[in-house]
């Protein structure tokens, strides 16, 4: 009888946001579908409609099928029997829930069965699903695939694999290999052209593969021989009924248990060439890697979510010295923390799917006819926006998921340490999110260059002009001020970093930091504006931003250009 | 199986009594079905679940919702085409309220000889009055063999149906001639979630007089258009009927009093000697922290 999207009235602020009307215009293409679809939206209000019911629907289904299955999930997990993964009872039974929700292709166009829908509503579902589930939100997210082939591949293979993946065919990115981790572009599976069979066949191993015996695989592959660097990679299309693959094993892991990872063997396998040879990682990862930061994002937020309700449950319910422990300020402290923390990562979350979708948008439009000066001017703009927010997202909302489920289990006590209590899955579920899809050093490197080139303090420029309300304007104050000190921060590491090299580097997770703090708290601030609700939560995540701006600026004026040999020590080490 | 059978589902709005407050009943001590929110009777989504299960397996298939009661149970014969029905019928008229279950039972079979069916579903009972009277007084009505407490349909025949009933000591397979009326339990398989694009293309789906109450909204303009969003509305006159035998009119059940029971020994619970059942009681001692 649970619904994870009516019981949370943060995720329902975020469907209302003011720049929805553009997103949905762009995405329903001024509504001419309505003519051919009989379930395509008449207007902007009948499409909102629509995805508040379909939102609904999904919080009902993460509410009432997923999270009661999730316990026995993570103790069952899946195993291999003949070569194919074997899914848990409980995440069959929620793969079928979510099929005949009907809840496969949310975002795809309506020609191959899909939902149509505006990434954001896919961010938002993903979300629940997570805080039902993490390990089944990677099942259920990987549909996100489907947009790369929806962007770069053959008409032919939007309708085989587009139609299907609307039906319910599960996805599968098959990228890192046992020694091409981080550095993809030692990717080694060999993809050879066979005259005979008129088909690329690949050969070779896939190592830590999500999913990786799903029905539709995208495979990073090596096709030109003799090459070893990115430049040789292209991106192939695997069908699972082909053939030709085998699983191997399936990882024994911390958390996330419900969801396989597989040690792939290719040996001939049939597989179709996706777009242009040489474009595989260059192009297609990129994108598909920059869609999966956001999903790990949503899934990040979910937990949040998720680690924050175990934890006020139990502070409601658990009594010492004769009352309930939320009344010690001990604890209220680190509740309130949460919630501001949690709403922050979900409010950078959503701005961020909102940059992405409006760039995307422009994309897929320009693909159907040129664009109009401004558009092409707006694409752009949103362009370097979602590339830089997404790695921030990434960064702030993992790191969140572990401090919120690290604090969950605290707040539970001892019991909290026992397998009684859903948080210390939580807490295992968590760790995993601020390694995969890029490790949160890896989203720093991707984040910095939005610091030193300006685009973020930019977007900080037209935060600060916005209009805020009474309550607010102390906030923004404080904010621009500490704004310009961030400014001093940057300037004084480039200004070293140009005779010390790794000066930067040493410091880039600090600036990062220090300006995706401010972001957040003006998000709130923005939120607070126009709903009440939110006063608390800006003006204690103002706080947690003053100081870790106090500590990160006090650590860097401290730290002169020499201090890169203290870290370069540990090189030489061991 | 290959026959196509025309189902209707029975299926009744009622006020969600599983969560009961102190303000759910008036001072008069009747319901007061504004504190309670209106709800699908469970078990009539266990009928509808088999009545869509039938539909999948004997193709070409129809399932419809007849429902009694106010405008508003108009919202369950949504939610009915939203999880997979093909339409629905709400039998609305003043002269059916108060009803009882002879009454209720009398409006319903006048609609059936109307509509037509192979095979009648219907949950057990309804939470608000827990009779489970209606179902087989329908079936006496319309004078169709009915087949109680059922679980899940075996096998549909050329003119037949084989049902699994759910008895309190085991279970019972009966072949039953159609058309027939099942009643179905709540051990039946749970009603499968609403689909998203058909709660899209049906969301507008209305009846005349809800198309009435609002004419101008989009709603009503596109429930106009379209016939498929068309829900049936039927008053007393539709259903050719005496309406002496209606509501409260032809109800012959009157409530003396009302009184509140309280279990003097603790609930009991019968466990069998399976590892399903001890797994179930192991785990509810766990989630209770009895044990560990």
């Amino acid at each position: 009888m649970a619904n994870f999207f009516l019981d949370n009235k943060d995720l329902q602020y975020h469907l209302e946001h003011p720049l929805m009307r553009k997103i949905v215009e762009l995405k329903e293409r001024n509504f001419s579908e309505a003519k051919t679809y009989d379930y395509a939206p008449q207007d902007f209000e009948d499409a909102m409609d629509s995805y508040r019911r379909v939102m609904s629907l999904t919080g009902e289904v993460c509410g009432d099928v997923i999270a009661p299955n999730a316990e026995g999930v993570d103790h069952e997990g899946p195993r291999v029997v003949n070569d194919r993964v074997e899914y848990a009872s409980g995440t069959v039974e929620n793969i079928n829930a979510v099929n005949a929700a009907g809840l496969s292709g949310l975002t795809l166009p309506r020609r191959f069965g899909g939902l149509n829908f505006p990434l954001t509503c896919f961010v938002m579902a993903n979300e629940m699903v997570a805080r039902a589930d993490a390990s089944f939100e990677n099942i259920w997210g990987l549909q996100d695939c489907a947009e790369t082939l929806n962007e770069f591949a053959s008409e032919e293979q939007k309708q085989k694999f587009l139609t299907w993946v609307c039906n319910g065919a599960t996805c599968a990115m098959d990228l890192t290999e046992p020694d091409a981790g981080s550095d993809l572009g030692a990717v080694m599976l060999k993809a050879t052209w066979s005259e005979q069979k008129q088909t690329w066949l690949l050969n070779g191993v896939k190592r830590f593969i999500t999913n990786g015996d799903g029905d539709v695989s995208l495979v990073l592959a090596r096709s030109e021989e003799g090459t070893t660097d990115a430049r040789g990679l292209s991106m192939f299309v695997y069908d699972k009924r082909d053939g030709g693959m085998k699983v191997r094993r399936i990882e024994n892991k911390l958390g996330i248990k419900g969801s396989p990872t597989c040690e792939l063997v290719f040996t001939d396998a049939p597989a179709e060439l996706v777009g242009d040879r040489r474009m595989g990682l260059i192009k297609y990862v990129m994108s598909l890697m920059n869609a999966a930061r956001l999903g790990i994002g949503a899934q990040s937020v979910g937990l949040c979510e998720a680690a924050y309700r175990e934890a006020l449950k139990y502070a409601h319910e658990r009594r010492q010295f004769g009352k309930d422990i939320i009344q010690f300020p001990a604890i209220s402290e680190m509740l309130s923390n949460m919630r501001a923390r949690l709403h922050g990562a979900r409010a950078l979350l959503y701005e961020t799917s909102r940059f992405v979708e409006i760039y995307k948008q422009y994309t897929h439009i320009s693909h159907e006819r040129s664009l109009e000066a401004e558009e092409r001017q707006q694409m752009k703009y949103y362009n370097r926006l979602a590339d830089a927010f997404t790695p921030l997202v990434k960064l702030f909302a993992s790191e969140y998921a572990n401090s919120l489920a690290y604090d969950a289990i605290q707040i539970h006590g001892g019991s909290g340490f026992m397998k009684d209590y859903p948080c210390e899955r939580l807490y295992r579920d968590a760790r995993i999110m601020n390694i995969y899809e890029g490790t949160s050093q890896l989203q720093v490197v991707a984040a910095i260059n939005g610091v030193t080139k300006g685009t973020f303090v930019e977007h900080i420029a037209l935060y600060e002009s916005l209009s805020y309300s009474e309550q607010m304007q102390p906030i923004v104050e404080k904010l621009k001020a500490l704004r310009q000190r961030v400014e001093g921060m940057i300037e004084r590491v480039e200004t070293i970093n140009k005779e010390y090299p790794q000066y930067k580097d040493f410091h880039a997770r600090r600036l990062v930091e220090s300006v995706g703090h401010i972001i957040i708290t003006y998000l709130l601030a923005q939120q607070a504006s126009e709903v009440d609700d939110y006063n608390s939560d800006a003006k204690l995540f103002l706080k947690l931003t003053e100081a870790y701006i106090a500590s990160a600026e006090a650590y860097i004026n401290s730290s002169e250009g020499e201090d890169v040999s203290l870290i370069s020590e540990v090189q030489e080490q061991y | 199986m290959n026959k196509a059978l025309k189902i209707v589902v029975l299926a009744k709005q009622v006020p969600d009594t599983r969560n009961v407050g102190k303000d759910a009943m008036t001072a008069e001590g009747t319901v007061n079905r504004a504190a309670l929110p209106a709800i699908f009777n469970p078990e009539d989504l266990n009928a509808l679940e088999l009545a869509l299960r039938l539909k999948d397996e004997c193709v070409g298939s129809t399932v419809h919702i007849l429902s009694m009661g106010p405008m508003r149970a108009a919202d369950i014969i949504r939610d009915a085409i939203f999880r997979g029905a093909d339409g629905g019928y709400l039998l609305t008229d003043r002269k059916f309220a108060g009803a009882d279950t002879l009454a209720t039972s009398y409006a319903l079979s006048c609609a059936l000889r109307q509509i037509g069916a192979d095979v009648i579903v219907a949950g057990r009972q309804a939470i608000d009055g827990d009779t489970a009277q209606v179902g087989p007084q329908v079936a006496e009505k319309l004078g169709l063999p009915q087949v109680t407490y059922a679980e899940q349909v075996v096998q549909v025949k050329e003119s037949s149906i084989v049902v699994r009933r759910r008895l309190e000591r085991g279970v019972e397979v009966v072949e039953s001639p159609l058309p027939a009326v099942i009643t179905v339990n709540s051990s039946a398989a749970e009603v499968r979630p609403q689909n998203a694009l058909r709660m899209m293309k049906y969301k507008y789906a209305m009846t005349s007089s809800e198309i009435a109450a609002d004419v101008e909204s989009l709603s009503a303009k596109m429930a106009q258009k379209h016939d498929y969003l068309k829900i049936v509305e039927l008053t007393a006159v539709d259903i050719e009927c005496d309406e002496q035998q209606l509501g409260l009119l032809g109800s012959p059940t009157k409530v003396k009093k009302i009184e509140n029971v309280v279990f003097q020994s603790k609930e009991a619970k019968r466990l069998e000697a399976s590892d399903e059942d001890i797994n179930g009681l192991m785990v509810e001692l766990i989630a209770s922290h009895t044990l560990g």
